[in-house]
Parts: C-alpha cells; sequence; structure tokens
C-alpha cells in the first residue's frame, strides 16, 4: 500500500472521529446535583416493592420456602 | 529502495499529512472541549447528596438453591419473564433451562461449540437463544414435549466474525441484539437472520450489552476491551455518549432501572455509576482490598443496591447512592461468571466456573 493511500485510509478514520466527537460535546447535559437528586428520589419512590431491599418474609418469597409451593 | 517521489507526488503527501495533523488537533481539541464541558457540571458528589438518605441495615441473604448439572464452567445466564425459569450456557457446549424453584432441569441443548459465552431467553418464554465461540446466535424454540430434539429445530440468526459475546432479546420474540469479539454489535431479524443494524466504534472485542428499559426509548449500552462504555442509538446505528473512565476491560453493563443511569463491572476490580443526562462517571464502588476483577453486574428492583460478582469467587453488595459496600456473600468455590437479578426482584442468579449456579434471597 503506498504511503499516500495509508494517509488516506487514516484521514477517513480521522475524519471520522472528529465528527463523533462534534455530535458528543454538542449533547445537553445537566448538574450531577440534579442528576443525583432524581437518582435519589426514583430509589426512595420504589425503596418498599424492592424485595431484595425490604426483606420478604420467607412465607411471601418463593426462594425462601425450604418446600417449593405446590398448586394442587 | 523506493526511488525519490517525483516533486507533484511529494507535494500531494505533505497536503495529505497536513490535513491529518490538523484533524488530530482538532480532535484533541474536541476531547479538551468535551471534558471542560462535563466538568463544568461536576458541582457535588453523588455520595455527598446521598449523606442525608438513611443508611442501610444489615443484610442477610444466602444460597437458597444449588442448581447442579454442568459439566464444565457456567458462563451466562437469564430469566424468563415468569420469574421463575432460567436459562444457563457453559463451556461443557450445553445449553439448560431450570425450573429456578424446583431445581428441575426442563429442557437440555448441545451446541456444536465448547464455550457457550451468551443465552438469553425470549420475552414470551418459548425461546432461548445463545452462541459462543460459534461466531454465531442460534434461537431454539422451547418444546412442551420433552422427548423432542430442540437442536433440529434450531435457527442461525446472526453471524459474526469473532465469538458472540453477548445476546439480548428486544422487547419482542422478533429481533435479537448481539455482541462480538469482532469488535461490533448488531441487530437482527430473527426470522429472516437479516442484519437490521450494525454499530461500529469499540476499538476492541465488545463483552457487554444491555438495553435501555422499553420506556426511555430505543437506545443500549456496549462496554468492551477498549475499556469504554457506548450508548448508541439503535434506529440510527449512531453512538450518542461514550464513557471511557475504566482502567481495563469493561466485563459487564447493566442499566439504572430509570434508564437515566447505568453501572459497569471491569477486570480493573471497580464497579462504575455513570449518569447518562450528566454525561459523566458519578460513582466508583472499590476498595483497596478488592483487587480481582468484576465479571458481572446487576441492580436491585429499586436502584438502591449494586450486586457484583467477582473473580475472587464472591459477591459484593454496594449501596449505589452512598458508594459503600453493605454486604459480601460467599459460596461459589470459583470465579463468578454472571449475575442476573429476577424479573420481580425477589432473588438474584450467579453462575460460576465452579460448575453450579446458585439464587440467592
Amino acid at each position: 500500500m503506498s504511503s499516500k493511500m495509508q494517509s488516506s485510509g487514516s484521514i477517513a478514520q480521522a475524519r471520522r472521529t472528529v465528527q463523533q466527537l462534534r455530535l458528543e460535546a454538542s449533547i445537553e447535559r445537566i448538574k450531577v446535583s440534579k442528576a443525583s437528586s432524581d437518582l435519589m428520589r426514583y430509589c426512595g419512590e420504589h425503596a418498599k416493592n424492592d424485595p431484595l431491599l425490604m426483606g420478604i418474609p420467607a412465607s411471601e418469597n418463593p426462594f425462601k420456602d425450604k418446600k417449593p409451593c405446590t398448586v394442587l | 529502495m523506493r526511488s525519490p517521489p517525483i516533486p507533484e507526488m511529494a507535494t500531494q503527501e505533505v497536503q495529505l499529512s497536513e490535513t491529518l495533523a490538523h484533524l488530530k488537533t482538532e480532535s484533541d481539541t474536541l476531547k479538551g472541549k468535551l471534558e471542560e464541558e462535563r466538568a463544568k457540571l461536576h458541582d457535588v458528589e453523588l455520595h455527598q447528596v446521598a449523606e442525608k438518605v438513611e443508611g442501610l441495615g444489615q443484610f442477610v441473604m444466602k444460597t437458597r438453591r444449588t442448581l447442579k448439572g454442568h459439566g464444565n464452567k457456567v458462563l451466562c445466564m437469564d430469566w424468563c419473564k415468569d420469574k421463575r425459569r432460567i436459562v444457563s450456557s457453559s463451556q461443557d457446549g450445553k445449553v439448560i433451562v431450570w425450573d429456578a424453584f424446583t431445581t428441575n432441569k426442563e429442557h437440555a441443548v448441545t451446541m456444536p461449540c465448547t464455550w457457550v459465552m451468551a443465552c438469553a431467553y425470549a420475552p414470551s418464554g418459548c425461546a432461548v437463544a445463545c452462541g459462543g465461540l460459534d461466531n454465531k446466535c442460534s434461537v431454539y424454540p422451547l418444546s412442551l414435549d420433552k422427548n423432542e430434539n430442540l437442536a433440529a429445530k434450531k435457527k442461525s440468526v446472526a453471524m459474526h466474525t469473532n465469538y458472540l459475546s453477548a445476546c439480548s432479546f428486544t422487547n419482542s420474540d422478533m429481533q435479537i441484539l448481539t455482541s462480538s469479539g469482532d469488535g461490533t454489535c448488531a441487530l437482527w431479524d430473527v426470522e429472516s437472520g437479516q442484519l437490521l443494524q450494525s454499530f461500529h466504534g469499540h476499538a476492541a472485542d465488545v463483552l457487554c450489552l444491555d438495553l435501555a428499559p422499553s420506556e426511555t426509548g430505543n437506545t443500549f449500552v456496549s462496554g468492551g476491551c477498549d475499556k469504554k462504555a457506548n450508548v448508541w442509538d439503535m434506529r440510527s446505528g449512531q453512538c450518542i455518549q461514550s464513557f471511557e473512565t475504566h482502567e481495563s476491560d469493561i466485563n459487564s453493563v447493566r442499566y439504572y432501572p430509570s434508564g437515566d443511569a447505568f453501572a459497569s463491572g471491569s477486570d480493573d476490580a471497580t464497579c462504575r455509576l455513570y449518569d447518562l443526562r450528566a454525561d459523566r462517571e458519578v460513582a466508583i464502588y472499590s476498595k483497596e482490598s478488592i483487587i480481582f476483577g468484576v465479571s458481572s453486574v446487576d441492580f436491585s428492583l429499586s436502584g438502591r443496591l449494586l450486586f457484583g460478582g467477582y473473580n475472587d469467587y464472591t459477591i459484593n453488595v454496594w449501596d449505589v447512592l452512598k458508594g459503600t459496600r453493605v454486604s459480601i456473600l460467599f459460596g461459589h468455590e470459583n470465579r463468578v461468571s454472571t449475575l442476573r437479578v429476577s424479573p420481580d426482584g425477589t432473588a438474584f442468579c450467579t453462575g460460576s466456573w465452579d460448575h453450579t449456579l446458585r439464587t440467592w434471597a
């Protein structure tokens, strides 16, 4: 491969990188403080429905039963 | 030895290298600008905001079931939407469907290759997808007739030029998303095997992927040996965000339940949380005493807990908001290679190089 072809291959690659970076640089962002409080709020709203977090009693968790439930 | 270039060619070559240098400068400038923009919004740390949140108490989680049957390392597993069935795949070339309540094996398929690195349950519960060193992703419809030869109904869907590392059905049985050692991800139509979209951008093997929760729209995240986590637009094939803070291969990525963030696990022994709207890493889950790589991560239903399966045979449970470890779980006798929380969040399942799977609650 001539060095000219190698250069134009690298140029195509470099152009793609620049395009990609332009795209990424232009997105809208919010502050970490806002993002964090949103994450916290989501956790808070869904905490009571999280069995692994709350620990549900063995009688209600099919995995915690010693004997598996059978529907007769 | 090359004869000296004629003056015309020399000028063209100089022009090309000037353009290359110019592009490189622009690329460096943009990278700098990106860092600046991200830094401007870095007004606080997540764990600082989370100081006012109540701490978590002691967690008692233990192995509730052990699934034995694979003849070699378990590499991957996935839950069925019915919250009780599990599919697992192994280096022994077998894909097994289990009833996790009873530990009974319901189906078993022998693949033509060893190292079945990826498997996934179809949303309907009527099929499973799997693949690995065969460079393909194949779909097997699950028959109610236990005696039926599943291998006969096999449908080859995806073709990569290197190993299949991960696969996932989208929100229906009709499409599958794959990632591969060939550095790409791809979206396929299951019925026709047609390639619908391909995703180029990773500089090395892609090891993992996760689809955004359906409410958040058509995106997915992938992680690779290039230490990058990329977020993709499924329709356009475009990489919309990229994160490069890990110091080694990213083995696992998983969306936070709201879809606004994702966690990653890496060979650098850390898990990290990236917020998509802040466009940056917002937490690192690590300890000096943890020196082995993380193979797989998943969130509890509320997103408050992050479970990580590690190469030192343990599972570490992290408080996502405060950044602290709340529990360490022992049981496996070799690397934990795969970990998924059940669809209703009542338990999580791990697969290991010790040939077994365990469910924990």
